[in-house]
Formats: C-alpha cells, sequence, structure tokens
C-alpha cells in the first residue's frame, strides 16, 4: 500500500477525482436501458405524490389517475364527449320507480391473474363500502343512497337506491376482486402488489415518493395495450420533470405553466398538447354567509347582500384579459358555471342574460342603487360607510398572485376599494367556510356528472351550527337554485337534465355570488421521438388525469400508428396499420456504469481510509 | 447559513468546568438527564405547536370531494379530534410511550413506519455529503491556514464563501439544467433498475452525484473558515516554535503538533451538524425529488398532516439534543483540559 503522506491532502484529492471522474463522462441511464429486446415503457412525470393506492382510500389526482389503469369501472365516460358507455356493466335496465337498477355485467372479463370477473366482484367492492366505514373514505358519497346490493347471478347485479339517484351510471368505483379484498382484514392498508386489477395496467411496484411501476395486463377485456409498462416517476420540482422530458428520461409530463409550455415549443423532439380542461376558476362573493339553520356568521361586509353590487362586481371583471395576461392566452373566456368542457352541460349567457364587461355601465348601475363617491373616490354603502372589502389569495398560487393586481384596479375604478389579502391554502378553505371573507379566490374540477360541483351552491351544504360539515363555496342559498338543484338530482333522461342544469347556471350567473374568471387550459407534453401519440378526452382534451383510461391505455409508440379513437362503445375507430418503422434504437453503452462502479469504489475508499487514517494519526501521536 | 458559527461558539463557552474523577459520572449523567428533559418539553411542545396551526383538519382532508357531515364526524372521531384538548394530550402521550405515533392523515399509514421509510435515503445523502464535505473544508482550511495570505488562501477561501452564499436551489437547478443529459433528475433510483444489489447500489450512487456535489458546495466553507481561523490562532503558540527548534520539518509541525489541536473546535462543529443532518437538506431534496426526511416535514406542514408534523418534529429535535449529548459528552474525552482536575 502507498504510504499516505498527508492523510487531509490524499482525502481532498480523491475527492476531487470523484467529482472529476463521475461527473463529465456519465451517459445517459436512458441509453443503458436501450435495446432490441427491451420492454416498451410511458414513463410519465408527475409532481403530485401519491397519497394510498388504496382504491378504497386514494384521493389523489395522481393516485385517482393510477387507479383508473388498474381497475375498470361498470360504465365509463367516452373518449369523445364524456357520454356515458358501457365497461364492465354490458347493459342496464331500470324499474319503474327508478329505484332498482340491473346491470348486466359482461361476460368473459378476466382479472389480471386470470380468475374470471363476475357479478359478485361489484356486489362485493359496493356491500363492503356499505358495512364498512373505512371502505368508504373515497367514494362513499356514490353508495350514500344505497338500499342494497346483490349479485343475483353470475351476470346480473342488483342495486336498490333508497331514493331515485341520476348519479348511477356515473359510479366512480373502482370494481376489486373478491377473491383478494375478501381476504384483506384491514381495508384501509396498503394492498398488496401486484394488485390484481381489470383495467389496462395493473400495479407491479410502488416505491412512495419515487415511483410507481404498472404492467399492461395480459387479459384486458379490451385487448392488451401497444406499451409493455407504464411508470409514473415523482417530481417535486415540476421544472426538473420538464428537463426530464427534454432529456428523454420521461415520456410525457402534465399540468405545465404557460412559460414552461412555451419554451418547450421550439423543441424538435417534443410534442405538446393545449388541451381543454374540466377547471374553473372563480371569485366567490360573501352574498352573506349563514350556517345551514340560517344563523349568519363569518365577517363579510354586509353590503354584498345586495345583488345590484354583486352584478357590478362581476361586470367590471374582464376575463379576456385575465385569460391573456394572467394564462398567456392558454384558457377559455368565462362563460357559465360549468367547464365548455362539458358540452352537455355548459351554458353561455345569451340576449338580455349577457353582462359585458363595461366599467361605464358598472358604474352607472351602482349610482343608480344608491353607492355614493366619497371624497377619496371611495363609494359609501347605504349605512356611509366606505366600501372596502378584502379579496382573499392564495398565497403560492400564481394566478391569484397575478390576477389579485387586474381585479383590484378594475374594482378601484368602479369605486370599490380592495384589499388583498394573500393566506395559506389551508387558512383560506378555513376562512371561507367561516364565512370570513368578502371575496376570495377559489375553483372547483368538474366531473363528467355536474352533481358535485352543483351541490356546492346549494343550502344543504353550508355548514352546520357548530361551523362545520359542508364545504361551503360561495354561502350562496337560493331557493330557486336549490329547487332546480333538487329537480335535476331526479331526472333521468339526460336531456332534460342538462336544461335544468343550464337553467341553474343562468341563476348563478344573474345572482352572481361568484364570477367565473376563466377556465384554464391543460398544459401537457410528450415525447414525439419515442411515442406517436395519445388518445385525447375530450376530443381537444388531455392525456393524464381522464375521466377514464383512454389516454394511457391508447399509448402508442413511435411507429406503431395510427393513434387509437375509442368510439361509442369504447372499439377502435381509427383505420389502417402504421407504415412507419420504429426509428433505430440507439445501442446500449455501459460506460454509465462503469463510471459509476468507480465512483462509488472511490466513495468507499474515501471512507475507509478517511478512518483509517485517522487511526494512523492517532497512533503517531502517541507514539510521540 | 449565517448562523452556522453560534453553536460553536456556545459550545466551547459552555464548556464545563474540570471536574475531579469522581465527577466523570455525574457529569456523564447530567448531560444525558439535560438532554431527555429537553426531548420532554419537545414532545409537549410539538403537541401543542401544531395544534395552533390554523385550519380545521378535517375539513382540510375533505376539501375538494363530496362529504357528509356524518362523514366527517366520523373522521373526527376517528383520529379523536372530537375530545377536549388534555384528553387529545395524554392519549398522546401515552401512544408516544407505546411508541406509536400516530396515522398519517394523509398516507393513511402509521407515522414511525412514513419516518422509517424516510430516514434512509437523508442519512444517506446528508450523512455523505457532511463526511465529503468536512473531509474537503478540514484539507483546504489546513492549507490555507497554515499559508495564510498565500495565492492558494485567497482563492480557495474566496470559491469557499462564493459558494456558501449561493442560494442551494438556485445552485442545484443549474446543476440539473446543465448536466440532466449526465445524471438522473429526480429521486434515488430510476424505475426499471434490475432489483439486484449491484445495480441498485451503483444507481443510486448515480442518482447522488448531483445532490452531493450541492449539498458539499453550500456547506463545506464552514468546516474550512473554522478550520482555517483555529490554525491562525495555534499558529503563534510557543509549541510550534519549541517544535521547528527540535528542527522538525515544517509539514510535520503542522501535521502532528498545529492540526491536532487546532482540529478541537471544528470536530465540536462537526458534531453538532451531524443532529441537523437528519433534518436534511429541504431545498436539495425538492430540487433533486430525493425522497428524504426533510421533504416529509414540509409536506406534511403544507398539508396539515398533525400526527406526521408531531412525528417528524419529535425524531428531528430528537436526533438534535441526542448528537448534542454525544458532543458534550465527546468533547471530554477529545479534549483532556476538560477531563484534567
Amino acid at each position: 500500500m502507498i504510504i499516505v503522506r498527508s492523510t487531509l491532502r490524499a482525502v481532498g484529492v480523491t475527492l476531487l477525482a470523484t467529482a472529476l471522474v463521475t461527473g463529465p463522462v456519465a451517459v445517459p441511464a436512458g441509453a443503458e436501458e436501450a435495446g432490441a429486446q427491451s420492454p416498451k415503457i410511458l414513463r410519465v412525470g408527475v409532481t403530485q405524490e401519491v397519497d394510498s393506492l388504496n382504491p378504497f382510500i386514494s384521493i389523489t389526482r395522481t393516485g385517482t389517475d393510477i387507479l383508473r389503469a388498474n381497475f375498470d369501472y361498470l360504465t365509463v365516460y367516452s373518449q369523445k364527449d364524456y357520454s356515458v358507455q358501457p365497461s364492465l356493466a354490458e347493459s342496464w335496465t331500470t324499474s319503474d320507480d327508478k329505484l332498482t337498477w340491473t346491470f348486466k355485467i359482461r361476460k368473459g372479463v378476466k382479472w389480471s391473474d386470470g380468475k374470471p370477473l363476475t357479478a359478485k366482484d361489484p356486489a362485493f367492492t359496493f356491500n363492503k363500502m356499505l358495512d364498512d366505514e373505512t371502505a368508504r373514505t373515497a367514494n362513499g358519497s356514490y353508495v350514500a343512497q344505497f338500499e342494497s346490493v346483490k349479485a343475483t347471478d353470475e351476470n346480473t347485479l342488483v342495486i336498490k337506491t333508497k331514493v331515485p339517484q341520476s348519479t348511477m351510471l356515473g359510479l366512480d368505483v373502482p370494481i376489486v376482486p373478491e377473491h383478494i379484498w375478501s381476504k384483506v382484514s384491514d381495508i384501509g392498508a396498503e394492498p398488496q402488489f401486484p394488485m390484481v386489477g381489470s383495467g389496462p395496467y395493473y400495479v407491479t411496484d410502488f416505491k412512495e415518493a419515487q415511483f410507481t411501476k404498472m404492467k399492461a395486463n395480459p387479459n384486458y377485456w379490451r385487448g392488451k395495450p401497444k406499451i409493455d409498462e407504464l411508470h409514473f416517476i415523482y417530481y417535486s420540482n415540476a421544472d426538473a420533470a420538464v428537463t426530464a422530458l427534454q432529456g428523454g428520461q420521461v415520456d410525457l409530463v402534465n399540468r405545465l405553466t404557460p412559460t414552461q409550455f412555451d419554451a418547450l415549443q421550439g423543441d424538435p423532439d417534443v410534442a405538446t398538447n393545449n388541451a381543454q380542461n374540466r377547471r374553473f376558476n372563480e371569485i366567490v362573493i360573501n352574498p352573506g354567509a349563514a350556517t345551514n339553520d340560517g344563523t349568519p356568521i363569518g365577517n363579510g361586509n354586509p353590503a354584498l347582500k345586495d345583488v345590484k353590487l354583486r352584478q357590478a362586481i362581476a361586470q367590471a371583471i374582464d376575463s379576456k384579459t385575465l385569460v391573456d395576461k394572467v394564462w398567456g392566452g392558454y384558457a377559455s373566456e368565462a362563460a357559465g358555471y360549468i367547464p365548455p368542457a362539458f358540452k352537455d352541460y355548459a351554458w353561455k349567457p345569451s340576449g338580455k342574460e349577457v353582462r359585458k364587461f363595461d366599467l361605464g355601465a358598472a358604474n352607472e348601475a351602482l349610482d343608480k342603487a344608491g353607492y355614493k363617491k366619497g371624497q377619496d373616490g371611495v363609494r359609501v354603502d347605504k349605512q356611509g360607510n366606505p366600501l372596502n372589502l378584502r379579496l382573499l389569495a392564495h398565497a403560492e398560487n400564481v394566478v391569484d398572485e397575478n390576477a389579485g393586481p387586474y381585479i383590484k384596479s378594475w374594482l378601484s375604478d368602479i369605486g370599490l376599494n380592495i384589499t388583498i389579502v394573500p393566506v395559506s391554502d389551508t387558512q383560506i378553505n378555513e376562512a371561507t367556510t367561516r364565512g370570513e371573507f368578502d371575496l376570495a379566490f377559489s375553483g372547483w374540477n368538474a366531473n363528467p356528472d355536474p352533481d358535485y360541483v352543483l351541490s356546492l351552491q346549494t343550502c344543504a351544504n353550508r355548514p352546520n351550527a357548530e361551523g362545520k360539515g359542508g364545504t361551503p363555496d360561495s354561502f350562496f342559498c337560493d331557493k330557486t337554485y336549490d329547487d332546480l338543484y333538487r329537480k335535476q338530482l331526479s331526472e333521468l333522461d339526460p336531456a332534460k337534465r342538462a336544461g335544468i342544469v343550464k337553467q341553474m347556471q343562468a341563476r348563478i350567473y344573474d345572482q352572481a355570488p361568484l364570477v367565473i374568471l376563466g377556465y384554464d387550459n391543460a398544459l401537457e407534453a410528450y415525447n414525439k421521438k419515442a411515442f406517436e401519440g395519445f388518445p385525447l378526452q375530450p376530443a381537444k382534451g388531455v392525456i393524464m388525469n381522464q375521466q377514464g383510461y383512454w389516454g394511457y391505455y391508447g399509448a402508442t409508440p413511435a411507429g406503431e400508428g395510427p393513434v387509437p379513437v375509442f368510439g361509442e362503445n369504447g372499439e377502435n375507430t381509427a383505420s389502417g396499420a402504421g407504415t412507419t418503422q420504429a426509428a433505430a434504437e440507439d445501442s446500449g453503452s455501459n460506460t454509465g456504469l462503469i463510471l459509476g462502479i468507480i465512483g462509488a469504489l472511490v466513495v468507499v475508499l474515501l471512507v475507509g481510509g478517511f478512518f483509517v487514517v485517522r487511526g494512523r494519526r492517532r497512533t503517531a501521536d502517541d507514539r510521540e | 447559513m449565517s448562523d452556522i458559527l453560534i453553536p460553536t461558539e456556545e459550545a466551547l463557552a459552555e464548556a464545563p468546568p474540570p471536574t475531579g474523577g469522581g465527577g466523570a459520572l455525574r457529569y456523564v449523567l447530567t448531560k444525558i438527564l439535560g438532554g431527555l428533559i429537553s426531548f420532554a418539553l419537545v414532545v409537549v411542545l410539538g403537541f401543542l405547536l401544531f395544534r395552533a396551526l390554523p385550519g380545521d383538519v378535517v375539513q382540510t382532508m375533505t376539501r375538494g370531494r363530496p362529504a357528509t357531515p356524518e362523514m366527517m364526524a366520523v373522521l373526527e372521531h376517528k383520529y379523536g379530534l372530537d375530545l377536549p384538548l388534555w384528553q387529545q394530550f395524554l392519549r398522546y402521550i401515552g401512544a408516544l410511550l407505546h411508541g406509536d405515533m400516530g396515522e398519517s392523515y394523509f398516507y393513511n399509514v402509521p407515522v414511525w413506519q412514513k419516518i422509517g421509510e424516510r430516514l434512509w435515503p437523508t442519512l444517506l445523502l446528508v450523512g455523505v455529503s457532511t463526511l465529503i464535505s468536512v473531509a474537503l473544508g478540514l484539507w483546504l482550511g489546513t492549507r490555507s491556514g497554515w499559508r495564510r495570505g498565500s495565492w492558494f488562501d485567497r482563492i480557495s477561501t474566496g470559491v469557499a464563501l462564493t459558494l456558501w452564499s449561493t442560494p442551494t436551489f438556485w445552485l442545484g437547478m443549474l446543476l440539473l439544467a446543465g448536466l440532466s443529459g449526465w445524471f438522473p433528475t429526480a429521486g434515488i433510483v430510476y424505475s426499471d433498475t434490475p432489483p439486484d444489489f449491484f445495480s441498485q447500489a451503483v444507481d443510486i450512487a448515480h442518482h447522488m452525484v448531483l445532490p452531493v456535489i450541492t449539498l458539499v458546495a453550500v456547506t463545506y466553507a464552514q468546516y474550512q473558515l473554522v478550520m482555517r481561523s483555529s490554525l491562525i490562532e495555534e499558529s503563534h503558540a510557543d509549541y510550534l516554535t519549541t517544535a521547528r527548534a527540535k528542527g522538525l520539518r515544517d509539514d510535520l509541525v503542522r501535521r502532528r503538533h498545529a492540526v491536532p489541536n487546532a482540529l478541537l473546535p471544528t470536530v465540536t462543529l462537526v458534531f453538532l451538524h451531524l443532529g441537523m443532518v437528519i433534518a436534511g437538506a429541504i431545498s436539495v431534496e425538492t430540487v433533486f425529488s430525493w425522497p428524504g426526511l426533510g421533504r416529509l416535514t414540509y409536506d406534511a406542514l403544507t398539508k396539515n398532516d398533525l400526527p406526521l408534523l408531531q412525528g417528524t418534529f419529535i425524531v428531528l429535535a430528537g436526533a438534535v439534543i441526542f448528537m448534542n449529548t454525544l458532543a458534550d459528552l465527546l468533547y471530554r474525552v477529545l479534549d483532556p483540559r476538560v477531563r484534567a482536575a
């Protein structure tokens, strides 16, 4: 062994050597794994952690996205337009009193482990949710009105409900295999992997805060997917995910900011998708918050109870400017409460209803309503108090941060003095639930079934006497609206129901307890060298976070096009086979691997050396 | 980073007075008892502190999905949030004594399990970087302190100070943007690395390079500066003159005489820092998506996950207390002056 002259120097030199050697020369790992026989993997970069992969528990966007690919549902929302179409249930009938639903379960469907799927599996799933509180954690609201669920034979599932329920064809409940889950003692525990499922993929491995790996389900009843594996890779840093996309470490990312999206436009290897989304952004106006028994709560400015004032506020907010400046053009202008992506339910004011952005008209309306301007240009309410209003904003939200000043300046033009109050997400939720706000930024993701977002604006959704239980949005409580809400809930004819839903939106628009700011688009991008494309939902919609599994299921590797289009019964309606050949794959090089090993060895030596040397020094000292 | 030198000074100032041989045991016991008392305070504080956070926990948990008042009441009951505060506290202490830190609201798994999962990546990342940065800092500090005012001293001290004042996340992002072609951009292993030990180990080492470089770059300066200044302090000591007079080579004088004496404050600093090692480096963990304890703490805070917050708080504070106590005890071993009666 070489005699170490200066221990510290040796350590330092080794260190520098490590940094230099393993630094610039290592090879991208992507290249190592490429090879003629390697499986086709779709790597998806996600920026939200998975809370749980238990289908009864998971509520996060990423978690449910993964579970949608793992478990099929009785019905699914179509790729084209979110209409309901058969999935595990082939067909269904309803009794005359609309309380009994009979689903015919598809024959010949197999779980990913080869066992047959029968009506007993959905019966087990729903009954488990009825019996076990924990099993209702994620999707309990769907079964809240269930009376009983039975499998009368292998292929017939009968569900009885207590009241007619319009959401029976949108039961967003993953159907789990009875032969696995009946043996699970703690239904809330993390599931075993591989997680047997009936969807296009099944989870084989989950490393919390790192990745989730799925494999193609060879028994999938619609046919095996074109890719072999689907990996979700977690990024806590969105910019790193974009860098990874450009470097080929991931193939697909979403939730890009306009800046990131624009930066990717020039990249020849990257295709971008500016997709219509399910989200609406709004400002809620406190119309006089109260609990569900009508007791006033909170400290909202009482002047906002006046519908004339609220309408003037709504008229003084320009959605077009917000779309251009806040969302960089990647959004649609405000219309109804339901986002335009849901064509059947979306509504737009027309004729006399339309309230165009017009500061002059808003000023005039306020003059007429008796809000006089004070000396400083701020209007006063009927009691003579100046109209000072708080606008609660999410402190870490770019949209709130950028839209706030515009809104403040418009409202100041109509004589309202706005103070923007940036607070944390939990504080804003808390304050709005307590009614302690005048104006507040808010927003929701609508579902293909509009029931949930509509319910947010009902009287019943206000908190109880203790200020708990309830997710009030604007504290709107309006008899006309509530009557319409109940009517749509039990209306089972889709067209009639859509009509009622539109009336409800017209009512919200007119009463202005909230102002829609716009509908921001989902910005996604994928590696087009590796992938031909993905089915979008709806036609101009998203690849990821679909209300279904079409995007992942139809993922088409480069050269294996065309990208499938799933029709009314889920069949692929894209014609013709791909003719382009897959580009020659780079042969793997293991330089990176070797250098990595050297690096690891150097680190080991270094650590060892450090201690050895310390020991030597001590003996030297002792000798002296 | 500016407060980083304070603990050293405090530790030095608080160096215990010399005691007799019989006092050794008492010294050790006092230190351990002090540590235990601090820990008990941490437990109480952890409970109260997070109860004072704004936001209704159940409200936060159910935000954005259908939840009936009954479901919310059930949740409250499940987590014992419907009890008076003192009862919640007793339950919490009772459970803690059984090693049970409760169940995370967000992940639905026991807190200790979650912390256990995240502890090792943090120990690995921060442990390796601390080791490297200590070694690098000591070496550079010795060189530059011994030849004070030389080109080497000026350049290395300048570089160290510049890197020390560089924002961690910024340096991390630069490295990521510049070197992403050669190094992984996130996590600790690739999702498709074969499960055998060797491939995994190599892949982990590959993933560690950028975060370690970042952490070392922003932390080694403190060791270098302390080492440098304490060496400069020693450089005029009489025993060095004696050593030189004996005719020892300059190199030997430095290595055998100056460095061991100058090492003392640095070693103390290292131990104090080891306690903070598991608090990790939130910014590095976030930039490189490293699944560590620092980020878990931050996430728990943003998600209002009370049990998880309490758990991480106890573990992090416990580690600092443990290491401080250890440093106190080691100091006695390392510095004969403390031991001597």
